[in-house]
C-alpha cells in the first residue's frame, strides 16, 4: 500500500483559505479539523463550565434561590450532555486523533477526508441546537441519562431538540470512528508494523471500535423515545405498556462504554507525552496494548452495573460486579506502567508533564471509588449520590481533562511554532489540581451522608462541605485565567519552538512546525522505535 | 542493596499503618440504624483500607519519582533505556487481580449476609430467618411472601410524595412508622416517573419504578426519626421530595397504629 499524492486532490487543496481562514472553512486537511475540533471542543467547554458554575452556586446555600427549579434542571441536563458529547468526546478523539494519527500512520490525511470535514461540521450546528433549545420552551430537564418516562413528561421541546443534537454528535463520533479504524488499518506506511505504532494509535483503534460497536445502540435508544415523546408510541412509556428499565440497558450499553471512550484516549496521550519528558522508553509497550484491548473488551460487558437499584435480577448484578471490578486489572497495569516509565529517568518537570502526574493521581482515586462502587451492595447507599458524582468526575475532568491540558502544553509547539509560557502553565496546574480537589473530594462525604445528586436543595447540615466546593469550583473558573492569557499571548509572543523542542522521537516531530499541508515535503520517515529513548540512535533526528 | 530494601519495607509498613489507622478511625458514614447499616460499615472498612494503602502507595511513587528522577540543570541525555521487565509486569497484573477477586468474594459474602441472593427462593421457611432481605427485583417475589412478613407497607410514590399504605389498618399515611427490630417488607409502585426510596441511615436504596412493582424489605435496630428521600431525579421538585421514617418501640407503634386504623369497609 503505497501512499501517493493524488493530483486531483492536491488541486483542491489549492482551493482551500489560507491563513486563519481556514479554520472557518469545509477543509480536507486533517491538521485544520484537529485544530477545529480542539477550538469548538473548548468554547463548549467554556460554556459547560459556566453551568457547572452555576450549578455550585446554587449549592453554595441549602434552599434553591438561585433559578427557578425546572432551570436548574435544565442547567445540570446541558452541563452534562455538553461536557460529554461537546466538549470531552470530540476532543479527546477528534481534535488530537485527526492531529496526530496521520502522523504517526506515516499518512499524508486520514482515510476520509471528506468524511472527516462533515464529521467536524456536524458538531457546531448541533451544539448551538442544544443550547439554543433554552430559548424556546425551554431545554431538555431530565438529565443526560433522559430516562423515561421523566424525559416523556417534561416539555416536549427541549427534550426532542436534545434528541436531535445528541443523534447528530453521535453520527459525528461514528464518521470519526470509522474514519481511524481504516486510517490505523489501511494507511500505515510501508514498513510500519502494528507493534511499532504509538500507543496512542492503539489507545483510538480500541476506542474507534467502541464507538462503531456502541454508539449506534444510542441513537436507535433515542430514536425509539422520539418516537415516544412525538408519536405517543409505547416503547418506554409504561401507562402505554413500556418497559422504562430497557431503556436503561440500552441507555447504559452506550453510555457505560462512552467512559471508555472518554478515557482510552486519554491513556493514549499520557502514554505519549510521559516517555518525551521523562526520557525513557514506555514501559511494558505489549502489555499496553493488550490491556487497552482488555478494557475495550470488558468495557461493553459493564454496563449494568448503573442499575444495582433498578430491580435487576441478582445474577445479573453479580455478573456485571465482577465484570467492573475486573476492569480495574487492564487499567491498574498501565498505571503501574506509566509509573515505571518515570522510574529511573530523567523529568523536565513542566506544565505537561505536572497534569499528567496530576491525572494519574487523581484518576488512581477516582478508580479505587469505581472498584468500590462495582460492588452490589456499596452501590446500593450511594448510587444516585453525590458519591457518585465525585467519583466520575475523578475520572472524566481529574483523568481526562487534566490529559487534555497536559496535551495542549506537549504539542502546542509543533501546531503553532511557538513555546507556552512555563510559569503561567505551572501556575494553571497549581490552581486547577487544588481548585478540582477541593471541590469534588468533599462531595464523597456528602454521598454517603445523604445527599442525593441533581438537587438544587439539601439538608442545612450539608451547607459548610457544600460551600467548601462551591470555593473549590470557583478556583476552577480562575485557573482558565491563566491558561486563555498564556494562549494568547503565546500564539503572538512565544518564544519560537524550532522543530522539535522536546528532542521526542514520535513521528509528528520529525517535519516542521507547523507541518506543512501534507504533513512532510518528502517521503514520511519510517518510525521503528516510536519511544527509544536512553538508546544510541542517530538516524531519528 | 539491603538497605534499599530496609528502607521500602519501612515505607510500605508505614503506608500500611497510616492506611489502618485512618480507616479504623475516621468514620465517613451516617448513624447505623438497620441490620444492614454495620453489615454495610464493615465492607466500606475494609473498602477504605485497601483503597487508602493503594492510593497513598501510588501518590508516595509518583512524587518520590518526580523529586527523585528529576533532570538537574547539569544534566543531558536520557534515562536508563528500560522497556519493561516481564516479571515485574506479572506481578502487578496478578496481585491486583487477586485484591479484585478477593474483593468480589468478600462483596459477595456481604451481599449473601444483607440477604440479596435469597430472593429467588420463595420457600417459606426460608423467610422466617432473620437475615434482612434487601434485594428487590421486578415481580420476583411471591405475594404470599408479602402476606406473610409481620408489616407490610404498600408504598406509591408520585411527584413529589411518598404514601404509605398500611393495608392491615386499612389507612394510609404520609410518614413511615415502623417498629424497632421488626422486618418491614414493602412493596412499591410509582405513579409516574421512576423515584427511588433511600434511607441513609438503613444503608439501602431502592428504584420505584412505574409499571413494575418493586419490593424492599429492611430491619430497623435504633428508634428514631430518618430521613427518607428520593434519590432518583423526577422533576423540579425532586430536591424536595422527602419523608420519614419514624422507628419507634412496639408499644408506641402499636398506640400510632390503633389511632389510625379505619375499620373495614363491607362491600
Amino acid at each position: 500500500m503505497t501512499i501517493s499524492i493524488d493530483p486531483q486532490k492536491t488541486n483542491n487543496e489549492s482551493l482551500q483559505p489560507k491563513g486563519w481562514l481556514r479554520y472557518f472553512s469545509f477543509s480536507l486537511d486533517h491538521k485544520v479539523i484537529g485544530i477545529q475540533y480542539l477550538v469548538c471542543g473548548f468554547l463548549f467547554y467554556l460554556i459547560g463550565g459556566t453551568l457547572a458554575s452555576a450549578i455550585r452556586i446554587e449549592l453554595a446555600s441549602p434552599m434553591s434561590d438561585f433559578m427557578p427549579r425546572d432551570v436548574y434542571n435544565q442547567v445540570l441536563t446541558l452541563h452534562g450532555t455538553i461536557m460529554i458529547f461537546l466538549w470531552i468526546v470530540p476532543v479527546v478523539n477528534g481534535a488530537f486523533g485527526n492531529y496526530l494519527i496521520p502522523f504517526y500512520v506515516g499518512a499524508r490525511d486520514m482515510a476520509f477526508p471528506r468524511l472527516n470535514a462533515v464529521a467536524f461540521w456536524l458538531i457546531p450546528p448541533s451544539g448551538l441546537m442544544l443550547v439554543a433549545s433554552y430559548f424556546v420552551e425551554g431545554a431538555a430537564q431530565a438529565g443526560w441519562t433522559a430516562y423515561p418516562p421523566l424525559s416523556i413528561t417534561t416539555p416536549q421541546s427541549g427534550q426532542i431538540i436534545w434528541i436531535l443534537s445528541v443523534l447528530l454528535l453521535g453520527g459525528s463520533s461514528i464518521f470519526g470512528g470509522i474514519n481511524f479504524i481504516a486510517t490505523i488499518i489501511k494507511l500505515r506506511r510501508p514498513g510500519l508494523k502494528l507493534m511499532q505504532l504509538p500507543m496512542y494509535c492503539w489507545a483510538m483503534l480500541g476506542t474507534s471500535l467502541l464507538v462503531v460497536l456502541s454508539t449506534p445502540v444510542l441513537a436507535g435508544t433515542l430514536i425509539l423515545l422520539s418516537f415516544d415523546i412525538i408519536a405517543n408510541t409505547g416503547f418506554f412509556n409504561p401507562v402505554l405498556g413500556g418497559n422504562v428499565v430497557v431503556y436503561q440497558h440500552l441507555f447504559w450499553f452506550y453510555s457505560h462504554p462512552a467512559v471508555y471512550i472518554m478515557v482510552l484516549p486519554a491513556f493514549g496521550l499520557v502514554s505519549e507525552i510521559l516517555p518525551v519528558h521523562a526520557r525513557k522508553p514506555l514501559f511494558g509497550y505489549t502489555t499496553m496494548v493488550f490491556s487497552i484491548m482488555g478494557i475495550v473488551v470488558l468495557g461493553l460487558v459493564v454496563w449494568a452495573h448503573h442499575m444495582f437499584t433498578s430491580g435487576t435480577p441478582p445474577w445479573m448484578r453479580l455478573f456485571f460486579t465482577i465484570a467492573t471490578a475486573f476492569i480495574a486489572v487492564p487499567t491498574g497495569i498501565k498505571f503501574f506502567n506509566w509509573v515505571a516509565t518515570l522510574w529511573g529517568g530523567k523529568i523536565s518537570i513542566n506544565s505537561a508533564m505536572l497534569f499528567s502526574c496530576g491525572f494519574i493521581i487523581n484518576f488512581v482515586f477516582g478508580g479505587i471509588t469505581g472498584v468500590a462502587l462495582a460492588q452490589v451492595p456499596f452501590d446500593i447507599h450511594v448510587h444516585d449520590t453525590y458519591f457518585v458524582v465525585a467519583h466520575f468526575h475523578y475520572i472524566v475532568y481529574g483523568g481526562t481533562v487534566f490529559i487534555i491540558f497536559s496535551s495542549i502544553y506537549h504539542w502546542f509547539p509543533k501546531v503553532t511554532g511557538k513555546m507556552l509560557n512555563e510559569k503561567l502553565g505551572i501556575l494553571h496546574f497549581i490552581i486547577t489540581f487544588i481548585g478540582f480537589n477541593l471541590c469534588f473530594a468533599p462531595q464523597h462525604w456528602l454521598g454517603l451522608n445523604g445527599m442525593p445528586r441533581r438537587v438544587a436543595e439539601y439538608d442545612p447540615q450539608f451547607q459548610f462541605v457544600n460551600q467548601i466546593s462551591s470555593l473549590g469550583a470557583l478556583l476552577m473558573a480562575i485557573s482558565t485565567i491563566p491558561f486563555l492569557i498564556n494562549v494568547f499571548l503565546s500564539v503572538r509572543n512565544g518564544k519560537n519552538a524550532g522543530d522539535n523542542p522536546w528532542n521526542a522521537l514520535t513521528p509528528e516531530w520529525l517535519t516542521s512546525s507547523p507541518p506543512p499541508v501534507e504533513n512532510w515535503e518528502g517521503e514520511a520517515p519510517l518510525v521503528q522505535e516510536p519511544y527509544g529513548y536512553g538508546k544510541e540512535i542517530s538516524e531519528q533526528k | 542493596m539491603l538497605n534499599k530494601n530496609v528502607y521500602l519495607i519501612l515505607i510500605i509498613s508505614l503506608v500500611f499503618a497510616i492506611s489502618f489507622w485512618i480507616g479504623f478511625n475516621v468514620n465517613l458514614l451516617p448513624a447505623e440504624a438497620s441490620i444492614n447499616a454495620p453489615i454495610y460499615d464493615e465492607l466500606f472498612k475494609i473498602l477504605f483500607i485497601t483503597g487508602l494503602i493503594i492510593f497513598i502507595g501510588m501518590t508516595i511513587a509518583v512524587i518520590y519519582s518526580l523529586f527523585k528522577f528529576r533532570k538537574r540543570n547539569d544534566q543531558i541525555g536520557d534515562g536508563i533505556a528500560l522497556e519493561g521487565n516481564l516479571s515485574l509486569e506479572i506481578v502487578w497484573t496478578i496481585i491486583p487481580s487477586i485484591i479484585v477477586l478477593l474483593i468480589g468474594l468478600y462483596s459477595y459474602n456481604i451481599y449473601d449476609r444483607m440477604g440479596g441472593m435469597k430472593e429467588l427462593n420463595h420457600n417459606h421457611e426460608m423467610m422466617s430467618s432473620n437475615s434482612e432481605k434487601i434485594w428487590a427485583g421486578i415481580s420476583q417475589t411471591s405475594d404470599n411472601e408479602i402476606a406473610i412478613n409481620n408489616l407490610s407497607i404498600e408504598v406509591s410514590a408520585m411527584q413529589f410524595a411518598f404514601l404509605f399504605n398500611y393495608p392491615k389498618g386499612n389507612f394510609i399515611s404520609g410518614e413511615l412508622h415502623v417498629p424497632v427490630d421488626q422486618k418491614v417488607s414493602m412493596k412499591m409502585e410509582s405513579k409516574d416517573v421512576i423515584h427511588a426510596f433511600w434511607v441513609p441511615e438503613f444503608r439501602i436504596k431502592q428504584d420505584i419504578i412505574p409499571g413494575q412493582p418493586t419490593i424492599l424489605n429492611f430491619t430497623p435496630t435504633k428508634v428514631g426519626k430518618y430521613p427518607i428521600i428520593c434519590a432518583e431525579l423526577c422533576g423540579p421538585y425532586h430536591g424536595g421530595m422527602r419523608a420519614s421514617i419514624i422507628v419507634e418501640e412496639e408499644s408506641d407503634y402499636n398506640e400510632w397504629f390503633n389511632k389510625n386504623k379505619k375499620p373495614e369497609v363491607n362491600l
